[in-house]
């Protein structure tokens, strides 16, 4: 094995087999799909509420989040991936075989791109039973491309986490940060019909101004989406750093 | 109160829903106060046929009485004349070995001031006084084991279930597990079905040892007796000198007949059985003979085993599958 | 030697389910605090829903204040349930066999333990509930007979809990249910009433679940005051749920046991 791509490529094809090899790799899509059946089949009447103006209603308004939630819980599971692999011994001759370790990383992370793009369009397939209009002016590139760096920054915090603790310990680790990250947000209706401490919960959390930019590219009038895009690709980054810290311990544990 | 305490088995078998009877037959009488050992590899079908015995799972077919109760029909009566300590030691890791003590006396209708007395004798009879108040979590497998045999003689039963009870245990707490064993037995008169696949354990504890491979008991009497069945013990000297050689020869010869033996040694076949040994000793002395090593052959059961059977019983339960998984569900 | 009285044992088995409770802080700590986190999220994410034309409530917090009360029995029954089926794993429901327990017993026993964490769960909730404003409108007797209701509904999961572990014995089979549990709880009437969710399939399933009887019954005491029709609806179910899983608990038990 030779060479930052190389290592990444070998990885990430490991991965994806994993995933075809084992139907169960859709999980992540199961959560995000249960809440949104709950709240679009629920609460579509919140669309009534005063203020509340969705042009693409509130199904719409529900998918996004969903979607949004399967492929940040796709990134979780590839942390829990990785803790498995330290687990089972795979992950250290793994980094032993590694001529460039983080190479590795990137590889994890094209794996779990892979299935985001499965999850995320199983998600959508549901929406659009459940009868999610696609209405005109629809920015799929923008919504996807949130969606996809969403997806990267929980690979590489989920990975981090992996790499430092190196048992399956890591689980709750990763999942209730990012439980809580996709939860302080507005959920159910837009931020600006929050208020109280969720709404000044949410206008701290960074993933508020992804969800509310991504769901502007549904309807077709994207709001704010420099600084959305300004805010995932600093998440990446910081991430991508935390990925690369949590590497170098788990090289230093041999 | 109670008719006898013996066990009575009579073709008991037990079949699952997929594979071979794990039980496949069996007779045996276990006279009340006796210390008898069943002894086999594993997935022979002890732990099935102590699960019969204790009621905990239902025959297919046969009869068996213990304490004088069917089996079948007298469930209540047999489970309040025994006690049982299975294969896994089952414990609540949040309780302490003294509530554990206090919960089955409890259920067995001790009062509270009973409770307490009972608990503390028994904790002091298998030494676990110091760790009585902690959680058994936080215990060793051997004490968790002395804990299971304190928690089966809570209700002073006459007839005592011990399924493989020193099984991953180190050697001191197999000793005293034995010991205490033997104490119930000889002292307080408890019958004891024991389940075992060492032999060690079968030849020193047990009064009787029915070797069970495959579903059937192959072979059943006392330790001695088995083994003498099968061979009788040889003695084999290495003579200090090979000068000596033919005086060796001479005095072993007074106690059997002579056998092949090592290059420059002498064997013979003891005709007045293992304790002759002492006798051949005496001999060489008094004869002034020096040997640079004397040895005592005897059959072992696994000998005995393996005349039965064909196999060795040391590895013979490996390619089994665990009956334990099936005697579960 | 004599055998013991039916309350000796479960009186016995009841005490050792509780000191295994409060010996596992862990399980007491999410018990009592994952409800009302979600809680608190749920409540004010969807506080504006009090304004859709037509709600029932003039706060949200007060129409949601049912969600941790079921969401708490259920968890407290899924717990219990795992420990029954941890018990029959290990062996030590063999144990008990053999001794003159009797299954009923053993069954009110864990039972037993439910009912208390459920007091417990019902008793802080109520105080956590009042901290965060939330308006009883049935007044303190309403209080009390929202616990008496809580209580039952965890009886209730609780029996269903017993069923999966006798029936399963295994503590991975029981905890997998918990999801299923917990999709139940929210296809109901948890989130909205029902007469304000609007797409027909969802609001047919709501109306059959069961669960959402259970929190109209101690919605209603919480916003409306006494409803007679509600409690009736609300007791009622819980009542058949409490019977029909006690009962096929117990039945299970004796195709276990000898």
């Amino acid at each position: 094995m030779g060479g930052f791509f190389q290592v990444a490529w070998a990885v990430a094809g490991r991965q994806v087999y994993k995933y075809f090899t084992n139907p169960a790799f859709l999980a992540p899509a199961l959560f995000p799909l249960f809440f949104f059946v709950a709240f679009a089949g629920g609460l579509t009447r919140v669309g009534d509420v005063p203020g509340f103006d969705y042009a693409a209603g509130y199904i719409a308004f529900q998918y996004v989040w969903a979607l949004l939630q399967a492929v940040s819980m796709g990134g979780a599971f590839t942390g829990f991936s990785i803790a498995g692999d330290f687990e089972n011994g795979f992950a250290r001759r793994l980094m032993l075989a590694a001529s460039n370790r983080y190479g590795i990383i990137l590889g994890y992370t094209i794996a779990s791109i892979v299935r985001a793009t499965m999850t995320g369009t199983l998600v959508t397939v549901i929406a659009l039973i459940t009868g999610m209009p696609i209405s005109g002016g629809f920015d799929f590139f923008g919504l996807i491309a949130l969606a996809l760096l969403a997806n990267v920054a929980a690979t590489l915090f989920g990975a981090g986490v992996a790499m430092l603790l190196r048992t399956q310990q890591a689980g709750p680790v990763i999942r209730t940060p990012i439980f809580i990250v996709l939860f302080l947000a507005p959920v159910f209706v837009p931020l600006k019909l929050l208020s109280g401490w969720i709404e000044a919960a949410a206008r701290l959390n960074p993933f508020t101004h992804i969800l509310e930019a991504a769901r502007g590219y549904l309807a077709g009038d994207p709001t704010n989406v420099a600084f959305a895009f300004t805010v995932s690709a600093a998440l990446v980054f910081v991430l991508a750093i935390w990925a690369v810290y949590g590497l170098r311990r788990a090289e230093k544990a041999g | 109160m109670g008719r006898e305490r013996g066990i009575e088995v009579e073709n008991l078998v037990r079949e699952f829903r997929k594979g071979p009877r794990a039980v496949d037959g069996i007779d045996l009488r276990v006279e009340p106060g006796e210390v008898y050992g069943f002894l086999g590899p594993n997935g022979a079908g002890k732990s099935t046929t102590v699960l019969m015995l204790t009621t905990l799972l239902p025959p297919t077919s046969g009869t068996a009485t213990v304490a004088g109760y069917d089996i079948v029909r007298e469930g209540p009566q047999v489970r309040a004349s025994i006690g049982a300590a299975l294969q896994e030691a089952a414990l609540d890791p949040f309780l302490t070995g003294r509530e554990h003590l206090h919960l089955q006396a409890a259920l067995h209708g001790l009062s509270r001031k009973e409770r307490k007395r009972r608990g503390q004798e028994l904790l002091e009879r298998v030494g676990l006084e110091e760790a009585a108040d902690r959680k058994v979590r936080g215990y060793s497998g051997g004490m968790k084991r002395r804990l299971d045999l304190a928690l089966a003689l809570v209700h002073e039963p006459r007839i005592l279930f011990l399924d493989e009870p020193t099984t991953g245990l180190d050697p001191q707490s197999r000793s005293a597990l034995w010991a205490e064993v033997s104490r119930l037995a000889r002292e307080d008169g408890v019958t004891v079905f024991l389940t075992t696949q060492y032999l060690e354990e079968a030849d020193v504890l047990a009064d009787r040892v029915g070797i069970i491979d495959r579903g059937r008991i192959v072979a059943e009497d006392t330790p001695e007796a088995l083994k003498a069945e099968i061979g009788r013990p040889s003695v084999e000297a290495t003579p200090a000198e090979r000068s000596e050689r033919d005086a060796v020869a001479r005095v072993l010869g007074e106690f059997g007949e002579e056998i092949p033996a090592q290059p420059g040694a002498v064997a013979v076949r003891l005709s007045g059985g293992a304790a002759g040994l002492a006798d051949v000793v005496r001999a060489l002395d008094r004869e002034n003979v020096h040997v640079a090593n004397l040895r005592l052959d005897e059959p072992s059961l696994n000998d005995v085993f393996l005349a039965k059977t064909g196999r060795s019983l040391e590895g013979a339960g490996e390619d089994e599958d665990g009956e334990m998984d099936e005697a579960q569900a | 030697m004599r055998g013991s009285s039916f309350i000796t044992q479960v009186l016995a088995i009841a005490r050792r389910s509780t000191v295994r409770t409060m010996r596992q802080p862990a399980v007491i700590v999410s018990a009592l605090l994952f409800p009302m986190m979600f809680f608190s999220i749920n409540a004010s994410g969807l506080d504006a829903a009090s304004r859709i034309p037509g709600f029932p409530a003039d706060s949200y917090l007060d129409f949601a204040f049912a969600f941790p009360l079921i969401q708490a029995s259920l968890f407290g029954a899924v717990t219990a349930g795992a420990d029954l089926a941890r018990d029959i794993e290990s062996g030590f429901f063999d144990r008990l066999s053999l001794t003159p327990l009797r299954p009923v017993a053993m069954l009110g026993g864990m039972l037993a333990g439910v009912v208390a964490l459920g007091l417990l769960q019902g008793v802080v909730f109520l105080t956590v509930g009042f901290l965060m404003g939330v308006n009883i409108d049935s007044g303190f007797f309403g209080m009390i007979v929202i616990v008496l209701l809580t209580v039952l509904v965890a009886l209730g999961f609780g029996g269903i809990g017993a069923i999966l572990a006798i029936r399963t014995g295994s503590v991975e089979a029981v905890e997998s249910a918990f999801p299923l549990f917990f999709v139940a709880i929210f296809l109901s009437s948890i989130n909205l009433p029902r007469d304000l969710i609007e797409q027909d399939w969802f609001r047919f399933i709501a109306t059959m679940n069961p669960i959402s009887y259970l929190v109209e019954g101690i919605r209603s005491l919480v916003i409306t005051g006494w409803d007679f029709h509600a409690l009736v609806l609300g007791f009622g179910f819980a009542f058949i749920i409490v019977v029909v899983s006690i009962g096929g608990a117990a039945a299970s038990l004796k195709t276990r046991v000898a």
